[in-house]
């Protein structure tokens, strides 16, 4: 941040909602009566973004001109959208899939919710341009079970899109064909795993596979396919429109954009905020949600599976960025900051995101079925009544320990980093409840009137 | 155990259902409708059979313990029929923090059923279920397809005389966020900044 004297203001980077010059883009229709409906998608610039990428652009330009947003997958792991494009073999005949991994499981995600039930054309355009820009005839949404309004409205949207000529064989005139299908899962946070996922779009199980090979050379039916999130689908069609160097006008240098920001927990105001990269947790927790309703000791970050920070000045002027929350020891993830209140006690906080995971794991591989899926919810009940030890503490702390980078897909990650970093931060708490044979903090009725 | 012969087969008067489902595929991917098949018949009896699962598996070509094994990973097919009303009570952490424990124990208290059963006139069954996506806006229960979101005490019993009476409300569906009707968060910025960190402080 050198921001020199010279330096125009109109050049500096967009890192806050307060700045002038930003605009909500994506999630401008969310909540609009009507707004999931083809006539008002249209009436409101809807495809032309697709338009132009069709019959303007070649797929290599669609690509690089992603590349050039620098603009990162939103489900998560963060790895650049264009670069992931390219990774598709060459053009040889066979068909090429494009899948949009809608199985938004992670807890504290909610964003991909409000865009499919809401503004469903927004993310059939933004497919439209990724199966062109990587050369694929065929899209298919793998829309989580329990997402029922969404899976009609985007069927609904499916059969208005088709019936305009703007998906099928000519698409949008342009002798270009695209379709798109809806799978619907069935309840398993574990088929949001990309390989996971093909699996169970191919009516299996929803183990993870191996990789390699990867998705781009060996997807789903063993097909080169691409697997993106809701709203990295959702970004391309504003890259398209506005163009690379607007996306590249926000954020900071390893994070551009514009993205969905989500926050639970007790706030004032809960719920999805779109922000350009770079704005800090404050900004969302304060400025927007209104701040906490009752003292709090902690957040998660970006969803549960990622390391819970304690509530510090330092951790709230963090900036939401792929780099920073890798500095502070955490993660971005999906963006779903959970605020944790001082009264929740922490053990009793963790024992719930690690029965979650316990409950998600899929069984396949040693480490997560014995450990995440057995031992630790197992101590944590121990805990819980009562009955720990010093001794429990430090085994728990080694088996977590222990886990990471055993498992065969991320799930057992996901579990022990949050917890590593419970007892990093809040170790007193679990202390005090070995010590003492009940919590630190006591409350346990939540529920509002 | 009824014999499976004496119950009338479900996809059989269904030809243009199978036939449009398994065109969503391409043929070398025909086990891809299995899941659909499963949820065609789950939303109908609201339960999978045996009779059904066998069924299944020969549209799609595969042996009946295939389709059960899909069937069996994943946390919303049943093999026994669930209630009329199948509660499905988030208990995840956000909703957690806003109250869903106290929610379920109201429900298992009102309904003298827990986690995993059917009343005996099969009306309500309860489910525990993880994150539903519905973070900023919990505590939430599904009921059979329909979110019900932000269901405080208040609503909860609202919700549950309506379907005694055997009346589904619409869903309650809600935002919070950048889309909380009239209180949009643009104004939100100007007059931020009055909130420090201080009071939050652990």
């Amino acid at each position: 941040m050198s921001a020199g004297a010279s330096q125009d203001l109109a050049t500096q980077p967009i890192t806050s909602r307060r700045d002038p010059r930003y605009e909500v883009v994506m999630y401008r229709h969310v909540g609009v009566e009507g707004a999931h409906t083809l006539d008002y998608y249209r009436s409101h610039g809807g495809y032309e973004a697709a338009r132009k990428a069709l019959a303007e652009m070649s797929p290599g330009q669609v690509i690089d001109e992603v590349k050039a947003s620098k603009l990162r997958g939103r489900g998560g792991a963060g790895f650049p959208t264009g670069v992931k494009w390219s990774f598709m073999p060459p053009v040889d005949g066979r068909q090429r899939l494009l899948v949009v991994n809608a199985d938004e499981s992670e807890p504290g995600s909610f964003k991909d919710r409000y865009i499919m039930e809401d503004d469903p054309h927004q993310l059939i355009e933004g497919m439209i341009i990724g199966c062109y820009a990587i050369q694929a005839t065929k899209g298919m949404i793998y829309i989580r079970g329990e997402y029922v309004k969404g899976y009609e409205r985007l069927v609904g949207a499916i059969r208005e899109a088709r019936d305009a000529g703007i998906l099928g064989r000519d698409a949008l005139g342009t002798g270009i064909e695209v379709d798109i299908t809806v799978h619907r899962g069935a309840g398993a946070y574990i088929c949001g795993e990309e390989t996971a996922l093909m699996n169970s779009l191919e009516g299996l199980r929803g183990n993870p596979r191996l990789k390699p090979p990867f998705p781009a050379q060996a997807g789903v039916y063993g097909l080169p396919t691409t697997i993106n999130n809701v709203t990295t689908m959702t970004s391309v069609v504003h890259i398209i429109t506005r163009g690379a160097a607007w996306f590249a006008s926000m954020g900071t240098d390893d994070s551009k954009g514009t993205k969905l920001y989500q926050i639970s927990g007790p706030v004032k105001r809960p719920g999805v905020y779109e922000l350009p990269m770079g704005a800090t947790f404050r900004e969302l927790i304060y400025d927007l949600a209104g701040g906490p309703k009752e003292a709090a000791k902690g957040f998660f970050p970006g969803g549960s599976s990622t390391p819970p920070l304690p509530w510090t000045d330092d951790n709230l002027d963090l900036p939401m960025t792929y780099d920073a929350m890798a500095k502070a020891g955490s993660m971005l993830g999906t963006g779903g900051v959970i605020v944790i209140p001082k009264e929740k006690d922490i053990v009793s906080a963790m024992y719930n995101v690690v029965r979650f995971y316990a409950h998600e794991s899929c069984g396949k591989c040693t480490p997560c079925r014995e450990g995440i899926a057995t031992w630790l919810p197992k101590m944590y009940q121990k805990l819980l009544a009562g009955l720990g030890t010093r001794e429990d503490l430090t085994l728990m702390e080694e088996m977590v320990r222990n886990t990471r980078g055993t498992a065969f897909c991320p799930l057992a990650d996901a579990c022990a980093m949050p917890v590593q970093a419970s007892f990093t931060w809040f170790r007193d708490e679990y202390e005090y409840l070995v010590d003492n044979g009940q919590p630190m903090y006591t409350k346990n009725d939540w529920w509002d009137a | 155990m009824v014999e499976l012969d004496t119950i009338p087969p479900f996809f059989a008067d269904k030809r243009a259902l199978v036939g449009e489902i398994l065109g969503r595929y391409p043929e070398y991917g025909r086990r891809s409708a299995v899941m659909p098949l499963l949820w065609e018949v789950q939303r109908a009896e609201r339960h999978v059979s045996e009779a059904r699962v066998a069924e299944i598996a020969e549209i799609v070509g595969i042996h009946p313990t295939e389709v059960k094994g899909v069937m069996s990973f994943y946390s919303e097919y049943h093999g026994e029929p669930v209630g009329r009303y199948h509660l499905q009570v988030c208990s995840t952490l956000s909703c957690s923090l806003a109250g869903s424990d106290q929610l379920y124990d109201h429900l298992v208290e009102k309904l003298g059923i827990v986690n995993g059963e059917t009343d005996r006139e099969g009306r309500f069954s309860i489910q525990k279920v993880e994150c539903l996506g519905s973070c900023g806006t919990g505590p939430v229960l599904q009921v059979n397809d329909v979110y019900y979101e932000r269901v405080g005490r208040a609503r909860c019993d609202q919700l549950l005389e309506a379907l005694m009476r055997d009346e589904m409300p619409e869903a309650w569906r809600e935002r919070g966020g950048d889309n909380e009707g009239e209180a949009k968060a643009e104004f939100l910025l100007s007059s931020a900044g009055g909130d420090g960190a201080g009071e939050g402080e652990a």
